[in-house]
């Protein structure tokens, strides 16, 4: 079982704008949003970044999925670059967060063709996963109902299976289960687990620890854009429970109690 | 990898045709629109040049002569005779915009002291007062016709000489010289006018609207390279917005002859050869792709749909400008202004319109418009791979 995804002393910052910095009440012109940070993850385990909002996961997980460059370091995908060759990246992941959204006027089941087309899958295999990847959510009924007109579950499940259209190696998932009803996401999580037997990896972000719990092999926790823990579940829960043990590490960074 | 070009076209296309509303308001309605417009603009206009002939004008008048209301019942007017001591009673009348258009007051013994007067004494001669409401159409319309048969009585006393006082056509300008003028002066405007509304109806939907809606991401996150997304997406836009555009000219075209009903000649698109319209076609396609991809650069900084409508205006403003050159005097015949995109569109069709067609300067135009198109989807692609242009919060 080797490294399949790996971040090195990945750095980012953003530009602050000067309507940013009143909101915020500050003169700091730049907020470094991920610092120095490493890890790598195994072929075939379930990597969960964990942390509170704005620590930094998403950043870290959009740079990993190219749609951002870091500003130092860089990162390997199955042996790419997300530096130099982002577009060999971005055929080796299946990227999910909420923000990607599917175009309204089309349906699952066309959308699904397009897609498999842009990361250039061959018809019969094409076919082929559609018909199991929409069994496996239930899009069958709605396949041909346009995006705009379903549910936020469903919509869910259509995104899920989009992402999924070239059979990728990685899924990068940011908060999975973020403003899913307990249904749908009892849907996304077997997923997850139903990849992980495939023998898929798996990046998971989230502050939900219960699913790192349920789900993780490894995670990361990630404080103001620095890894404050890194290990398997084991190892970071300390014989705690993973939210007790996040919260002594995160009162022993910011020196004081939370 | 030519095939995800393609599949963005397609997928543009049918995003575009499979709403209903938009292709419909992109589509059919501008053209629609303007030849209602136009065709009720031109019966409007028409109606108020020619006075209906068989319906009877009532004016009052004040010692008219036998003779005179002869040639009044002749030209439909039907006078109505009264005594110097009703002029108030009938001024008030006319001023009420009733029935009566006018009132007339001849001079006592009228015809006779007209035909006795003699320029060379230098007196002062008989004079007819025309009271009349300019406030009312009927009654101006019946002033001029009053002062029109005036004149020619007072030149029939002393005809001298006649100015083109026969059948034959004076005017030697012919159908096709009218039509050149009227279309080189009116159509780059207009034809720019329209290119630009489709182009920018599709275009800031397809960008802005996309990054608005979050949809663009998801394009992005797929290993499609960006300038293949960027060409796939201009092509399909450009397309759209010629069909918006051709709806546009085919409604000013066949609305054009009603719109110039007023006019001696007929003014008709048929005076141009099918090698005329081939030039015109390849001037409006290199035009739509460098609108299309100026709209597309200004729809991808902006972060709504909204935004990205108030950006556009400023750049309306300057084709505009473009546009309203070619409306005064006729094409440029120095080759660097053909460089110059948009502008050398204007020059080039006032060209075409006008049958002063040069190839070198459709071809430079088209060239032009080419390589701007070009460097337009260069930067498209640029922004496309911008986190900042792309992910600004």
């Amino acid at each position: 079982m080797g490294v399949i995804l790996r971040a090195e002393n990945l750095t980012k910052t953003f530009k602050l704008s000067a309507k940013q910095q009143k909101i915020e009440k500050t003169n700091v012109k730049i907020r470094t949003a991920v610092k120095n940070l490493s890890f790598s993850v195994n072929e075939g385990e379930i990597f969960g970044l964990l942390g509170p909002n704005g620590a930094g996961k998403t950043t870290t997980l959009r740079m990993l999925a190219t749609l951002i460059k870091p500003d130092s370091g860089d990162g390997t995908v199955d042996g790419a670059s997300i530096v130099r060759e982002p577009e060999k990246v971005r055929s080796r992941i299946g990227f999910l967060t909420s923000e990607l959204k599917l175009e309204d006027f089309f349906t699952p089941n066309y959308l699904y063709d397009f897609f498999s087309e842009l990361h250039g899958v061959p018809a019969d295999v094409r076919n082929d996963r559609k018909k199991r990847l929409f069994s496996t959510f239930g899009i069958g009924e709605f396949a041909e109902v346009k995006v705009g007109e379903l549910s936020t579950g469903m919509k869910q499940k259509a995104s899920l299976a989009i992402a999924l259209v070239h059979d990728p190696s990685v899924i990068i998932f940011d908060e999975p289960t973020n403003g899913l009803d307990v249904i749908t996401a009892k849907v996304v999580t077997d997923f997850l687990e139903e990849l992980k037997k495939e023998g898929k990896t798996v990046i998971v972000s989230t502050h939900i620890f219960s699913l790192a719990e349920k789900l993780c092999d490894r995670v990361g926790i990630i404080i103001q854009g620095e890894m404050a823990a890194l290990g398997t579940l084991e190892q970071v829960q300390g014989g705690k429970s993973l939210e007790d043990s996040f919260f002594d590490i995160y009162s022993e960074r910011m020196g004081g109690s939370v | 990898m030519k095939s995800t070009v393609f599949t963005i076209f397609k997928k543009e296309l049918k995003r575009f045709f499979s709403d209903k509303r938009m292709a419909v308001t992109t589509i059919l309605l501008p053209g629609l629109m303007i030849f209602v417009m136009y065709n009720f603009m031109g019966s409007a206009i028409s109606n108020i040049a020619n006075v209906d002939e068989n319906q009877s004008v009532y004016i009052s008048a004040v010692n008219i002569p036998e003779s005179m209301e002869a040639v009044f019942s002749q030209w439909g007017i039907e006078t109505d005779i009264i005594s110097e001591n009703d002029i108030q009673t009938a001024k008030d009348a006319v001023s009420a915009g009733g029935d009566i258009s006018a009132l007339v007051i001849f001079p006592e013994n009228f015809e006779k002291s007209a035909a006795e007067y003699d320029v060379s004494e230098g007196g002062k001669a008989p004079n007819i007062e025309i009271y009349y409401n300019s406030a009312d159409t009927a009654s101006l319309t019946v002033y001029s016709m009053l002062t029109e048969i005036f004149d020619s009585y007072e030149s029939s006393m002393a005809n001298k000489f006649d100015i083109n006082n026969s059948d034959t056509d004076y005017d030697l300008s012919s159908d096709r010289d009218i039509t050149a003028t009227v279309f080189s002066t009116l159509l780059p405007l207009l034809m720019l006018v329209f290119l630009y509304s489709g182009c920018m109806a599709v275009g800031i939907e397809s960008i802005a609207g996309e990054k608005e809606r979050g949809t663009i991401a998801t394009l992005l996150v797929t290993p499609a390279k960006r300038s293949h997304i960027a060409v796939g997406k201009i092509g399909a836009l450009a397309i759209i917005a010629l069909l918006s555009g051709a709806s546009s000219a085919i409604g000013t075209l066949s609305s054009l002859p009603k719109l110039m009903a007023g006019a001696a000649q007929e003014i008709s698109g048929s005076f141009y050869t099918a090698s005329d319209y081939i030039l015109l076609a390849l001037v409006i396609l290199s035009t739509v792709l460098v609108l299309i991809t100026i709209i597309s650069i200004v729809s991808a900084f902006a972060k709504t749909v909204k935004e990205a409508q108030s950006y556009v205006l400023p750049v309306m403003i300057i084709v505009m400008l473009a546009g309203i050159t070619g409306m005064f005097g006729e094409a440029k015949t120095e080759i660097f202004y053909y460089m110059i995109p948009i502008y050398n569109s204007v020059q080039s069709m006032v060209g075409i319109f006008s049958f002063n067609i040069s190839y070198a300067h459709i071809a430079v135009t088209v060239g032009a418009n080419i390589i701007a198109a070009g460097i337009g989807v260069f930067i498209l692609t640029r922004l496309f791979g911008s986190e900042r242009v792309m992910f600004s919060k």
